[in-house]
């Protein structure tokens, strides 16, 4: 650059759920810092769920993210359901894992269709994109059309669902119900399959990362609302460990906490999940994995889309089982009286592992409760991978290099306000 | 002609409302063609300098910096929105307006210095002046496209103003406090979510805020008949529209016990 010390300024990252900016420091042509700043006006959830009624961080922690509310509603349940005692009967966890299909398939053809394909073909937005290839668009938004049905019907709504309740929920649908969203979704396959195989042929960069790997397992099935926690170091422990393993702490730049296991930068998420169980994929979605050119573990952050989209496919396969073999619960929910005590939950959001901790009295008064999201887990890595990608491309003129930048950013589909949201570029070269 | 242009902007917030937008999956296209969207930055990276025509509001007002920037976005837009119960009432987060913020911060961050916020969190309508008023935690996303299209039109909104009882009674739900006891704010709270709640046999928890000049005073002892102690009823009117002033002063019109 012809300047020693310029700073740039980009107005907005766009097509990111959050607000931030991204600070970079070059010095001699080195960078010195990438620092992903974080400005989304803090929230408190953890302060106000203090004192309230061991029924309620459902509904409440549903209001951190707009994205992803199911996945706030089954930690939290996940949770206070161990406090309690309380196991639910086979078909209700069926059918919250159902509800949480829907979410899958809802956020990440979110993702996807309308904020990251964009990228790819080089358009500013989906709408811009749905001129020149409107069926592509229409075809993404017929299969988050899908998931949201399956958010309507069983939670009530798709954002902040009414439905769900620490035991199981308020009421539950009739097989009769189902049966149309089971065509909706069937035509919806057809399109996730081609989206997937679409997808695959986009020229990636070659990246692979070296960080840990961290996401919900389960010994039959693809964790989604629930599992034990593993990484790709061979760790494998209970929700209640996860305290002793991952460590949040303050760092000065920014409203969202950063995580660390064991001292370590690690990642959550699809990438993430796929290493560490694509073999328990149903066979349809491995095969469209295979015919998309992924082998069993896919560390390329920007192939990202690629798993999302075998990840929907999985998704609404696996509603499909799920519809087949429904038998409506005998009782909408389990009781679950309070008693003191302290239980974890966990569950996989879209973008990765959320963790729910809380601690309860013998009245059913929260006394404390610590909420991780996947966006803070993810900060290092995303910093990182920043500080890798700008180290890399310092001959790009700015402009080139925020666009990078706001690509590198999302592939990772930070939901930013579970912690943070709109990201300003900050160059600093001295 | 020129094609009116709209823009979405985010204040203290979870982005449910304005993704609402964005689940308008069967209308979106066509609705594009018609509006241009010049603001969104969470849909989109092409942004266009204003004025706006139409604005969507979408959060609370929390920090020094939203303080500033909704004045400026008031005066870019000839029609201003809120959408939600963040804007409308402040929202969840407006719960700090009820503690003490200092300890709040402390219990989130280790080093709560670096955190820069206000005691109290507001709605949009504290600080500028509001052409309509989406409610809900969510907005409802029918009265998104009849808001948006009866301003194309030019002509006003039909917005409901009763309560969600009506609603039920609309739907021919059964009511849930009368058949089974189950407590319910529906007779209080602005109407617009079709009685969501009641339809899948829940009480309703006011996340639509309160109706024009509701009668809580008559609901606390029904209420109570249904099983709520004071402790239940502080909890149910203190979510999302905890900061309305209906909701707030509850206790204010109780005839006397
Ligand atoms: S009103 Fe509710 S849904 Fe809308 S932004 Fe606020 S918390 Fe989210
Ligand atoms: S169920 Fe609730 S909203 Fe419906 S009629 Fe009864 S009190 Fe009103
Ligand atoms: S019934 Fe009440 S709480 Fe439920 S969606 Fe409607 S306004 Fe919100």
């Amino acid at each position: 650059m012809s300047h020693r010390s310029r700073q740039l300024r980009v107005s907005s990252l766009a097509r990111v759920e959050g607000e931030g900016a991204l600070r970079v420091v070059v010095e001699d042509g080195r960078v010195q810092r990438a620092e992903l700043d974080i400005y989304e006006p803090p929230r408190f959830f953890e302060a106000f769920l203090r004192g309230r009624g061991y029924t309620e961080p459902p509904d409440i922690t549903a209001r951190i993210c707009g994205i992803c509310p199911v996945a706030y509603q089954t930690s939290a349940c996940n949770a206070l359901e161990q406090i309690c005692g309380v196991a639910l009967d086979p078909p209700l966890t069926a059918l919250r894992r159902l509800l949480y299909c829907g979410e899958w398939i809802s956020s990440h053809s979110l993702h996807i269709h309308l904020l990251h394909l964009p990228d790819f073909l080089g358009y500013p937005d989906a709408i811009a994109l749905a001129a020149d290839h409107r069926e592509l668009v229409e075809h993404g938004l017929a299969v988050k059309k899908a998931g949201n049905t399956l958010l309507e019907l069983i939670g009530g709504r798709p954002i902040h669902p009414i439905n769900v309740r620490v035991g199981g929920f308020y009421s539950v649908p009739g097989r009769a119900e189902l049966a149309p969203v089971a065509e909706q979704l069937r035509r919806a396959r057809d399109y996730a399959i081609e989206t997937a195989s679409r997808v695959a042929q986009f020229d990636f960069p070659k990246v692979e990362l070296d960080h840990d790997l961290l996401a919900a397992t389960a010994p039959d099935r693809y964790a989604i609302e629930d599992g034990t926690v593993s990484t790709s170091t061979g760790l494998d422990f209970p929700a209640s460990e996860f305290g002793e393993h991952v460590v949040e702490e303050q760092v000065p730049h920014s409203t969202a906490l950063h995580a660390r296991l064991d001292g370590r930068r690690y990642l959550t998420g699809p990438l993430a999940r796929y290493s560490l169980s694509s073999r328990r994929l149903s066979p349809l979605a491995r095969e469209v994995a295979a015919a998309a050119g992924l082998g069993p573990e896919c560390r390329n952050p920007f192939r990202s889309i690629v798993v999302r989209a075998v990840e929907v496919v999985y998704a609404i396969d696996e509603a499909l089982r799920l519809i087949a073999g429904y038998e409506p619960p005998a009782h909408p929910a389990v009781s679950c009286p309070p008693r003191p005590g302290v239980g974890h939950g966990i569950s996989e959001a879209p973008r990765g592992l959320l963790y729910h901790r809380y601690e309860i009295d013998g009245a059913g008064s929260i006394r404390a409760a610590t909420i991780i999201p996947p966006t803070s887990q993810n900060q290092a890595a995303i910093e990182d991978d920043l500080r890798r990608v700008v180290s890399e491309h310092l001959d790009l003129d700015d402009a080139a290099l925020t666009t990078l930048c706001e690509r590198t950013i999302r592939n990772y589909d930070p939901c930013i306000s579970c912690s943070a949201h709109f990201l300003e570029l900050d160059v600093v070269r001295r | 002609m020129t094609t009116p242009t709209l823009a979405v902007w985010k204040f203290t917030s979870c982005d449910g409302c304005q993704l609402t937008l964005l689940d308008c999956e069967d209308e979106l296209l066509t609705l594009a063609g018609r509006i241009r969207i010049a603001h969104f930055v969470e849909a989109s990276s092409a942004v266009e300098p204003g004025p706006y025509d139409v604005s969507l509001v979408e959060g609370s007002v929390s920090t020094p910096d939203e303080q500033r920037r909704i004045l400026e976005i008031r005066a870019q837009s000839r029609i201003l929105v809120t959408i939600g119960a963040c804007a409308s009432h402040g929202g969840i987060q407006a719960l700090r307006n009820f503690a003490d913020m200092t300890e709040f911060a402390s219990v989130v961050y280790a080093s709560p210095q670096y955190i820069s916020t206000l005691d109290t969190v507001t709605p949009i309508a504290a600080h500028v002046p509001v052409d309509y008023e989406l409610r809900g935690c969510p907005i409802d996303r029918h009265q998104l496209l009849e808001t948006l299209c009866a301003l194309l039109a030019g002509r006003e909104p039909d917005l409901p103003n009763t309560s969600v009882c009506s609603e039920c009674k609309r739907r021919g739900n059964t009511c849930v406090m009368v058949a089974d006891g189950i407590p319910c704010l529906g007779p209080v709270t602005q109407a617009g979510c079709g009685a969501l709640c009641p339809s899948y046999h829940r009480g309703c928890y006011g996340c639509f805020g309160p109706m024009e000049r509701p009668n809580i005073g008559a609901l606390l002892p029904i209420l109570r008949i249904n099983g709520m102690d004071a402790v239940d009823i502080d909890r149910v009117f203190s979510t999302v529209a905890v900061a309305a002033p209906d909701f707030a002063d509850r206790s204010r019109d109780e005839p006397s016990q």
